[in-house]
């Protein structure tokens, strides 16, 4: 299975473990009869928070365990991204919980009388998605993780608070630390502060994978969490009781696609078989193992399945790996074949969309110089699209392009386009003019002052800009794992939404090596397009420490 | 073969400035003429329409008897040297390659040959220059390069815009001095720019004194110190001996 793994989507490295092997081997037998006849693979896939990526491991080591080649895409963007590509068949299956279905895609509500019944809840979003997507719940897991609002015991005991109607009594005096998320939805803190009149003191946009330290710090007074988070417990924090039930209930559920039960119609039975298994406290267990034990995802899924019985008896004795003790070089070590794959997909991408950008935006630069009047506003566009957050970028592409390779090389490319078309520009159209000059009245065509003259000056510049947007790539291929692209924002996007700094490391110390490298090499190639005439003065220069005499 | 010029009430406008008003002279093949006048004076222009890097609202430029509106520009361009102030030399080119272009753009396959002979004509060597490129030249032996480049497809005529004005006094007497062999040797039709009097009497056979995109006079220095036609070239004149004068005293 290594051998076409760049075509597949890279596996985060939480799943990349000893002892999924195992599993998949030993299900291999009953694949070859189960399967439905059907060569293509359930994507299963999760948005970038540890419960999701725990919930989708669950799913896809269930369906294995059954039989189904899954592939795996942890992590996907936020939820409209997630929800984009499942809506549209790019993956087949994620986690989302009906609360979020009802106000972030539905962007609905419902009457006071029937907002706080889950049940009521669960089969007004069933049948809406259903209806308006062909999108379908299978039955809810069994627990809800709606948002809590918590803060530490002392500012509890400090200002009296035990509900948010409390908090809203004393948010003039408190600093809030949120999720952009949160911040931004309506039944986040714009309806909070519609409803109970919460307005703290001032609103930080916080990272999930930092606002539990934010708060303990003090550097913050109140966060928004999830009712299911392992860290609630781990620093003993206080959640604020929904007195006028603002939050609708959040509860969990696989969502899938419309293909999932035309093609596998035997997996959705076999994700039914989860339905009111995981309770709350089971799962803030589950989570706590994650977030603050540190342990590996795939693990904690394999146990929780044995647990319920249905992993049968393929399930293998559980492995030393991912232990929380072992020191950034150890981790880093162990994990070198999967962070080498990474490295190697991520170069992949960034030398596909740079090489198609340099393809374009050269002759594009090169064009516009023959153009002048329509230079600046056709670079000048190219420049808006740079000022467009990677995020946004990629969400747009989902409706187009679906989720996985494609979306990310055309962004990438997007991005790389400006720095190459700005510098040829600029680098042909200010190449020495008296040589541009003497070529015109000597009798040069255009084409040969293009070529002859205004190119090869210009090369250095080019090459520059090249460079640069090489080393962008390079920055912005790791956003690329939001959209299951794979590379190494993998581990940077799992170890963010895990809290775990070193798996954000293994993917980010690659990163920045890996554009400290693109940028070496670019610099080799840079020497090697520069003018005869250029390279001599600098060698001359840097032998004898002056130019030569004329 | 040397072509005759000729310019025949040519006028031309840069927007609302008016550059060349009516402007008529004659060159006689193989001779030298040079256009003289301060800047502004519409000298330049008026040569870059010989070889239509300009060309006029109005009037007839001819090269050779023909309009040179009737011809396409870049073959023109081919066959018409041209010098200009900073060299123009190609910076990434060696100095062999760049006396070469215009035999290049001819297609000739003996132009390396033809370079050869051009650099020897203007007293560089090719075993000791050919390689080198331009930054690694003196600003005169850079023009002595410029000059052969000119020549180096034996062209009917060539158009030089002040092309020893950025040098110092040294160079610039010993490119005079190359430049005025040169035209005895090749009998080529020679049409120079400079705001320097002395050097267009030293050089010229004709001068033509301009002044805001009018001929105030044209004929031998000779007649124009004898009779100037107006107080501008008298005025000419006497700043050119003055400044002599000074030296000498």
């Amino acid at each position: 299975m290594k051998g076409n793994r760049w075509i597949l989507p890279a596996f985060a490295l939480a799943f990349i473990l000893a002892g999924r092997n195992a599993v998949s081997q030993a299900d291999t037998a009953s694949s070859q009869k189960r399967a439905d006849g059907n060569t293509r693979r359930i994507a299963v896939a999760s948005k970038p928070f540890g419960e999701s990526y725990l919930l989708a491991e669950i799913f896809a080591q269930l369906l294995e365990s059954r039989g189904f080649r899954v592939e795996r895409r942890p992590g996907l963007g936020a939820t409209e991204i997630a929800f984009e590509a499942l809506r549209n068949g790019s993956i087949d299956v994620y986690p989302e919980y009906t609360g979020t279905g009802l106000l972030a895609i539905l962007h609905d509500s419902l009457p006071d009388s029937v907002a706080a019944d889950p049940r009521a809840v669960f089969s007004h979003v069933a049948r809406r998605f259903a209806d308006a997507y062909d999108v379908h719940w299978l039955p809810p897991l069994g627990f809800q993780n709606t948002y809590a609002i918590a803060v530490t015991r002392e500012t509890a005991r400090k200002y009296e608070l035990r509900t948010l109607t409390d908090l809203a009594r004393e948010s003039a005096h408190l600093t809030a630390g949120f999720t952009p998320d949160f911040i931004g939805r309506s039944d986040g803190l714009v309806g909070l502060s519609r409803v109970y009149g919460l307005h703290p003191r001032a609103v930080r946009p916080l990272a999930p994978a930092i606002k539990y330290q934010a708060l303990v710090s003090g550097a913050v007074d109140v966060i928004d969490g999830y009712s299911t988070d392992g860290l609630l417990a781990r620093y003993n924090l206080m959640t604020l009781t929904d007195d006028r039930h603002f939050f609708p209930p959040y509860e969990a559920a696989a969502l899938t696609s419309p293909r999932l039960s035309r093609d596998f119609p035997g997996a959705v039975g076999t994700l039914t078989l989860l339905s009111n298994r995981l309770d709350e406290p089971t799962m803030r267990h589950l989570n706590q193992r994650i977030e603050v034990g540190r342990e590996d995802v795939a693990r904690v899924a394999r146990d929780e399945l044995s647990d319920l019985g249905l992993l049968g008896a393929s399930t293998v004795a559980p492995q030393a790996g991912g232990s929380s003790s072992s020191g950034l070089w150890d981790y880093l070590v162990d994990r070198r074949s999967s962070i080498l794959s990474l490295a190697a997909r991520h170069l992949l991408l960034v030398a596909i969309a740079l090489i198609a950008a340099v393809l374009v935006a050269v002759p594009l630069g090169l064009g516009l110089e023959r153009a002048r009047g329509a230079a600046e506003p056709i670079i000048g566009g190219l420049g808006v699209l740079q000022t467009i957050p990677s995020i946004a970028l990629l969400a747009f592409m989902i409706p187009l392009l679906g989720v996985g390779v494609i979306p990310a090389l055309v962004a990438l490319w997007l991005y790389a386009l400006y720095p190459i078309a700005r510098a040829t520009y600029s680098g042909v159209r200010n190449a020495d003019p008296e040589a541009v000059a003497a070529g015109e009245a000597l009798g040069m065509t255009a084409a040969q002052r293009l070529l002859w003259v205004r190119l090869p000056l210009a090369a250095p510049i080019i090459m520059a800009g090249i460079r640069t947007a090489a080393v962008i790539t390079v920055g912005a291929a790791t956003l690329a794992a939001f959209i299951g692209a794979g590379g190494l924002g993998e581990p940077i996007v799992a170890g963010l939404a895990l809290a775990d700094t070193r798996m954000i490391l293994s993917g980010a110390l690659p990163a920045a090596l890996l554009a400290l490298a693109v940028d070496g090499v670019l610099a080799l190639v840079e020497r090697l397009v520069t003018p005869a005439h250029r390279r001599r003065f600098f060698r001359r220069q840097k032998a004898t420490g002056e130019a030569r005499p004329a | 073969m040397p072509s005759s010029l000729a310019a025949r009430n040519v006028t031309h406008r840069f927007g609302e400035i008016v550059a060349l008003d009516g402007v008529s002279i004659e060159v006689a093949p193989g001779t030298v003429t040079a256009l003289v006048g301060e800047s502004g004076s519409g000298k330049t222009t008026l040569l870059r329409c010989f070889n239509r890097l300009i060309d006029p609202v109005g009037g007839e430029v001819l090269v050779g008897d023909r309009d040179v509106r009737g011809q396409d520009p870049i073959q023109l361009r081919r066959n018409i040297g041209y010098v200009q102030q900073h060299g123009g030399l190609l910076p990434h080119w060696r100095v062999l390659r760049n006396v070469a272009l215009v035999p290049i753009l001819h297609e000739r396959p003996d132009a390396r040959v033809a370079a050869r002979e051009a650099l020897e004509m203007v007293g560089l060597p090719v075993a000791q220059f050919g390689a080198r490129f331009p930054h690694e030249l003196s600003g005169g032996q850079r023009q002595r390069v410029a000059l052969a480049r000119s020549i180096a497809a034996t062209p009917g005529v060539i158009l030089l815009d002040e092309p020893f004005g950025a040098l110092d006094a040294i160079s610039r007497a010993e490119l005079q001095e190359v430049f005025g062999e040169l035209c005895r040797r090749l009998s080529v039709t020679t049409l120079l720019v400079t705001h320097d009097l002395a050097e267009a009497g030293r050089l010229a056979d004709q001068v033509v004194v301009m002044k805001k995109g009018r001929v105030e006079q044209r004929g031998p220095l000779r007649d124009l110190v004898r009779s100037p036609a107006t107080q501008y070239v008298a005025h000419l004149i006497e700043r050119a001996r003055a400044g002599l004068e000074a030296l000498l005293a």
